[in-house]
């Protein structure tokens, strides 16, 4: 495989948008090609993650209306992914994969998605299909309630009383909110506190409305090109050194919801590939969907042992200024917000601006190697990705 | 011979009250779902038999926003089974009354008719668990 670096990264404010998905890209993805000082007709593969453009908007087959509203040369193809949550992620990865074996040498990556523009009804409908429509489906699960199924398992599991780990869960809301209000295209910049959350409405028991990541709309794009290209690009490349991706399908498949063992089996792979370790990672852009999510995700990604992360937040651990891994300086889905279609792009976006010391008031400082981490689906999906500045 | 349960016998067992799921001849293990392979060991010799309609709460939420079709609050558990399959449907309870100690507890399980796509054609039914 040839080194594979990231030039421009871009996105959208996240939040509810009057635009179209396909204008939502356009604006991030001319943003990353000026960023990259490259003209559209020098794009070679458009990698476009979407979740629900048929729904939202009446839109499948969205690529190639995106490629043609950007410009891109005719014999440059262009692709439309959808793994869940994790879609943008996975668009970003095959773009990777395929500079990386030859076969491109610059393409522009992403995703794009516009959940407002659904009524609630409908949206928790589309969300819902995500999960398996056989048989998983016909019980009315929904994404609120498969995470808080996994935190009354984890409850149980490790002994801790059940308003116990809502306190400690409602910091992980508090600690991304925090950062998001340093975060200028987040759509959540104020701060929040235990009590509000605790004091929001159930969702599903036991995650309040506070513990729950928004519906957002929103797009991210990133260029993807060869080492020796992004060097003419930018003076300072962002090197993609390892990634994982693993496959799963229903949560019967996972009985175990303390262990998502898709991420298990993704991340091993990066880090492998990389050749670095969880101790090696200065930030990580995680998928706090719930903020239990987040709790799991730590401990999965090797952050912290099983059992044991559920009060890194609390203790301050995971916030900006630790010594420790920072977890979503961001603001993560939480506050930042969860265009599902675009969330992967915006941490790879999120992790390559922190690389590049370009964070304002959330850099962290020093920071060499971040990780990306997303997972779609009832665990079905998870996709990591580690990147490093040097 | 590749054996398949596929979705529309799994849901005709349901409306017949029976549980249908997928055993390995090979590991005696059972697997749910449209698998065409035994998913403990890989073996592709399975037929299609009941699994045991009692088994234990592994977990449980009560769903008190409930997606298109559904009518909230209402309880989703996890239920292991005593053929070792385990299995989601809803807990037939008053969400209201139901907590932590839940989990560990004993459930028959049967099923029940739901509606959860208005544009469906189809009857679709899901498990059912009664405390025991
Ligand atoms: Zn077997």
């Amino acid at each position: 495989m040839r080194e594979v670096a990231i030039a421009g990264v871009s996105m959208t404010d996240f939040g509810v948008s009057e635009n179209t998905c396909v204008e939502m890209f356009c604006e991030a993805g001319i943003d990353a090609l000026n960023k990259s000082k490259i003209e559209p007709k020098n794009i070679e593969a458009l990698f476009v993650g979407n979740c629900l453009g048929d729904f939202e908007e009446g839109q499948s087959h969205i690529a190639s209306h995106i490629h043609a509203a950007l410009g891109l040369p005719m014999d440059s193809p262009a692709m439309r992914y959808e793994n869940a949550c994790a879609t943008a992620t996975i668009a970003v990865r095959q773009a990777a994969l395929m500079v990386g074996a030859g076969v491109y040498d610059v393409v522009l990556a992403g995703g794009t998605e516009r959940v407002a523009a659904m009524d609630t009804p409908l949206a928790t409908r589309t969300f819902a299909m995500a999960s398996n429509a056989g048989y998983s489906a016909p019980t009315g699960i929904t994404f609120p309630g498969v995470f808080a199924m996994a935190a009354h398992m984890y409850a149980d599991k490790y002994g801790i009383e059940i308003e116990e780990l809502q306190k400690y869960m409602a910091n992980v809301s508090v600690k991304n909110h925090y950062h998001a209000s340093m975060n200028p295209k987040a759509q959540f910049q104020k701060e929040i506190t235990v009590d509000k959350v605790l004091n929001s409405v159930m969702v599903a028991d036991p995650l309040h409305f506070l513990d729950c990541c928004p519906f957002s709309d929103g797009a991210s794009a990133v260029v993807i090109g060869t080492k020796q290209k992004v060097m003419e690009m930018t003076d300072k490349p962002v090197y993609i050194i390892g990634t994982g991706q693993a496959a799963g399908g229903p949560i019967i498949n996972n009985p175990d919801m303390t262990r998502i063992k898709t991420r298990e089996a993704s991340v091993a792979q990066a880090y492998k590939e990389a050749g670095v370790k969880p101790s090696d990672i200065d930030l990580c852009e995680l998928h706090d969907c719930f903020t239990i999510a987040e709790i799991l995700a730590i401990e999965c990604l090797g952050f912290y042992e099983f059992g044991k992360g559920y009060d890194a937040a609390q203790k301050g651990e995971t916030r900006l200024g630790s010594k420790k891994t920072v977890i979503n300086p961001s603001g993560g889905l939480k506050a930042k917000g969860h265009p599902i279609g675009a969330t992967g792009a915006a941490q790879v976006t999120e992790i390559v601006e922190q690389l590049r010391g370009e964070s304002g008031k959330r850099q962290v400082e020093g920071a060499k190697t971040g990780l990306v981490d997303t997972l779609g689906g009832e665990f079905g999906t998870v996709c990591n990705l580690i990147l490093r500045s040097e | 011979m590749i054996n398949q349960l596929s979705l529309n016998e799994y849901q005709k067992g349901l409306a017949d009250e029976k549980l249908l799921g997928i055993h390995c001849k090979k590991c005696n293990q059972f697997s749910f779902h449209s698998s065409v392979v035994c998913k403990h060991c890989g073996s592709t010799e399975l037929e299609t038999k009941n699994f045991e309609a009692a088994g234990t709460i592994k977990t449980y939420t009560v769903i008190r926003v409930a997606s298109d079709g559904f009518e909230a609050p209402f309880v989703v558990a996890l239920v292991k089974t005593d053929s070792r399959i385990h299995v989601m449907g809803n807990l037939d309870i008053d969400p209201d009354s139901v907590g932590m100690e839940l989990i560990g507890k004993r459930v028959s399980i049967s099923s029940k008719k739901v509606n959860p796509d208005p544009y469906a054609k189809e009857v679709t039914h899901t498990l059912k668990f009664v405390l025991e």
